[in-house]
């Protein structure tokens, strides 16, 4: 197929619509928004791809997937060897082909975004990733031979598992400790279903075990051990623990019953299926009037999630604008479908309660941007006088989250900056030899793809330490 | 996987549980609990570790029944498993290296006291335990406290020991021989008696917290509490605090949370499920 069309031919293919649920049944379920490419679609937005001499998509891909070449082997119909060089790269295919931000990372750099739209890069991911997990006895795992060298990676998320299977890979023993009773990480507490079926996430998780990674859960670094037993136990640490500290805020009525952390009530819903109550048995509130303060990813998780429990109105209160917010635009889209409101320029001042100490809504100030702050972005100041209520019976906080000091705060030796994550080299490693991390506990609250780069790069920084590092005794290993 | 290998009703409404968890058993302390969940959509509920045999590999749960997952976990048979169990969590009980110590146990909470005085009583501290239940068949773990020092028994009704709360005794006690430090477990409103009693007379009180929580390790701040002027969550800065300090009345009432949905929960467990409608709205 490939060989039949010329660069003018397929600059003149538009880039496939990603079929979806319609939203008006989507904002009433759980199920997966976006339905993926049947086969015909997939190989016509393979097609667009130009396959550029010097591909600028591949620099714009924190795990840098070698973009052009699973395309090129899409289009040449060896759907086995695109997966195979897709898994090669990308440890979590068919999550990142999900909620990767493409549009500012590999797409924003495709060339046919110049005139038109870019290849679905991201769309194409996760076509081949669902056809690998369907096909899992057609790839072959390659792995170099056994090391002797045992690995501890601390945490399951997507940082954790990526230097998992890329050190499994390298032929080191890993064994991933989890604190939760399921392996994943904010893939499985965070995200929710409707943008990343568990299902999926399971199934990748699955894949690194049969590729060697053991996992063990309920292991919780910090207390069960201690980074020190683990420096002795094994021969390199990998430290991707999250970003995991909810930040409130720090307004009167916090406390009030109804007031939850994105964190609490995506936990509820996703890692503890809350949705499904009283099957399951966790219940979360559901609410009538649902405000999630925030403009995030985690914000739109939180606000779409409220929508699907069934509140009658579920809103965003943002102190900016529309313009500011850090969502991912086909969230925000998304969202806007689905019937969620936006109140832009809106900052709580407090929470307000009924006589029973149940939410009955938040005060909240009018915003006006005014000069650039810190991070780039206009500073939202306050206009006096400006307070008014937003009715709601359910808040729920989506302003961020911090390190969680479990772990740092019981191994002083390890070096943190003033925000309290760990501070790292060039290379990954903290201030103990052997000891690396990466994610959100060194870069604060970033995105699912960083982390995994993060992860990916500090694998082969370990494979790299370990091998200028004494061979064990044989009694040691 | 942890296998129950030991199980004895302790209450009407209590059971002990002895489970294999032999990391826990070995490195867990006074005032340390565990998260615990039974298996399939079963949900993570904190319990407080009331003994542990690093030995045998297990550690000792004690469970009052009071919902659908408590009562799923009570019903345990020795030889059956629990799915999940995660920790030690929460910091270890802070205590005092010499003096007078008395442990003040209100029902279930008794249990949760229990490693306490056992960890005093071991440190060389001289342990009163004053403990309390609604009749004589509410009272537990009263041999295993005496094996570690006084103890004063106290029911509603009188059918046993000292006929009144355990508030009582322990004013007589602070007025006569006196304390160097109060710890006191148990319902919320016995907790806040206690340091209601002990304030004005400025003897520390150490009261362990059972707010609703969802990960036990610092994630979903669920178990926020209200100690002085700041928010602390109860499953990693706690879930003992300084009972003078501690806002008990926003503690309650957050524990009501979910009472309405704890009640259908156990309507489905109980007789035909009416799953389908609609989940109970917050006000």
């Amino acid at each position: 197929m490939s060989s039949a069309l010329t660069p003018r031919e397929r600059m003149k293919l538009d880039r496939q619509k990603m079929p979806e649920q319609d939203p008006a049944a989507r904002a009433r379920n759980f199920a997966e928004v976006n339905l993926g490419f049947p086969e015909q679609m997939a190989l016509i937005e393979a097609e667009r791809c130009l396959q550029c001499k010097d591909p600028r998509c591949i620099k714009g891909c924190p795990v840098k997937v070698n973009i052009p070449r699973f395309i090129e082997l899409m289009t040449e119909g060896n759907i086995a060897a695109a997966a195979q060089s897709l898994l090669d790269d990308n440890a979590l295919p068919g999550v990142t082909g999900r909620v990767c931000p493409q549009e500012t990372q590999c797409e924003i750099e495709c060339i046919r975004g110049n005139k038109g739209m870019p290849v679905g890069i991201g769309y194409l991911e996760r076509y081949v990733a669902d056809w690998a997990r369907n096909h899992r006895d057609q790839l072959a795992t390659s792995k170099a031979p056994p090391t002797g060298r045992r690995v501890v990676v601390v945490g399951s998320g997507p940082s954790g598992l990526t230097a998992a299977g890329e050190l499994a890979r390298l032929g080191h023993d890993v064994t991933v400790y989890e604190a939760l009773h399921k392996p994943g990480g904010v893939l499985v507490y965070g995200i929710p279903e409707f943008r990343l079926p568990k299902k999926i996430v399971e199934q990748e998780v699955e894949r690194l075990q049969a590729a060697g990674v053991k996992i063990e859960c309920n292991v919780v670094v910090g207390r069960t051990y201690t980074l020190q037993e683990l420096r002795e136990q094994f021969d390199a640490v990998f430290i991707a623990n999250g970003a995991g500290l909810p930040v409130f805020m720090n307004v009167p009525g916090e406390n009030l019953k109804g007031v939850y952390s994105a964190n609490e009530y995506l936990t509820r819903v996703n890692l503890m299926a809350a949705y499904e109550f009283p099957r399951a048995d966790t219940p979360v509130l559901v609410g009538r009037r649902v405000a999630v303060v925030g403009g995030g990813n985690v914000a739109m998780d939180a606000v779409r999630t409220a929508r699907r429990l069934g509140a009658e109105q579920a809103l965003i209160l943002y102190r900016r604008t529309k313009t500011e917010m850090p969502a991912r635009v086909e969230e925000i889209h998304h969202a806007e479908e689905e019937g969620i409101h936006f109140e832009f320029l809106t900052a709580p001042v407090e929470v307000l309660g009924n006589e029973k100490r149940w939410v009955r809504g938040l005060k909240c100030v009018r915003m006006k941007l005014g000069e650039p702050d810190a991070s780039g972005r206009a500073r939202p100041e306050p206009i006096p006088g400006s307070e008014f209520i937003v009715d709601c019976d359910v808040v729920v906080v989506a302003i961020g989250t911090r390190a969680n000091p479990l772990l740092t705060s019981t191994c002083p030796e390890l070096k943190l900056n003033r925000h309290g994550n760990i501070v790292v080299d060039e290379q990954g490693m903290t201030s103990l030899p052997g000891v690396f991390a990466g994610g959100d506990i060194v870069r604060g609250a970033a995105t699912v793809i960083l982390a995994m780069g993060d992860g990916k790069r500090a694998a082969r920084a370990i494979d790299t330490w370990l091998a200028a590092q004494p061979r064990p005794t044989p009694s040691a290993g | 996987m942890h296998r129950v290998v030991h199980r004895r009703q302790l209450s009407p409404n209590v059971t002990l549980l002895e489970v294999e968890a032999a990391r826990i058993a070995q490195i867990r302390r006074p005032g340390q609990f565990v998260i615990v969940r039974l298996g399939g959509n079963a949900e993570r509920i904190p319990l407080t570790i009331a003994d542990a045999h690093p030995a045998a590999g297990t550690i000792t749960l004690v469970i009052q029944a009071v919902g659908k997952s408590t009562r799923e976990l009570v019903a345990l048979q020795p030889g059956q498993a629990i799915q999940d169990i995660a920790g030690p969590l929460g910091h270890p009980t802070e205590q005092i290296d010499a003096g007078h110590a008395v442990c003040v146990g209100g029902g279930v909470g008794t249990a949760v006291v229990h490693p306490i005085a056992q960890g005093l009583h071991r440190k060389g501290v001289n342990v009163t335990s004053i403990i309390g239940g609604r009749s004589r068949e509410w009272v537990i773990f009263e041999p295993e406290l005496r094996a570690l020092g006084d103890v004063i028994v106290c029911t509603d009704d009188g059918s046993y020991g000292r006929k009144g709360f355990v508030t009582d005794a322990l004013k007589d006690l602070l007025t006569t021989v006196g304390a160097d430090i109060v710890y006191a477990v148990g319902p919320v409103p016995m907790m806040r008696a206690v340091a209601n009693l002990t304030r004005p007379l400025q003897v520390r009180t150490i009261v362990s917290l059972n707010p609703v929580m969802v990960d036990g390790t610092g994630m979903c701040g669920g178990c926020r509490v209200s100690v002085g002027a700041e928010t602390r969550f109860a499953c990693v800065d706690g879930p003992e605090f300084d009972g003078h300090l501690v806002d008990f009345d926003e503690l309650m009432d957050r524990l009501g949370t979910y009472r309405e949905f704890e009640q259908r929960a156990a309507q489905c467990a109980d007789g035909p499920c009416r799953i389908g409608l609609a989940a109970p709205t917050a006000a």
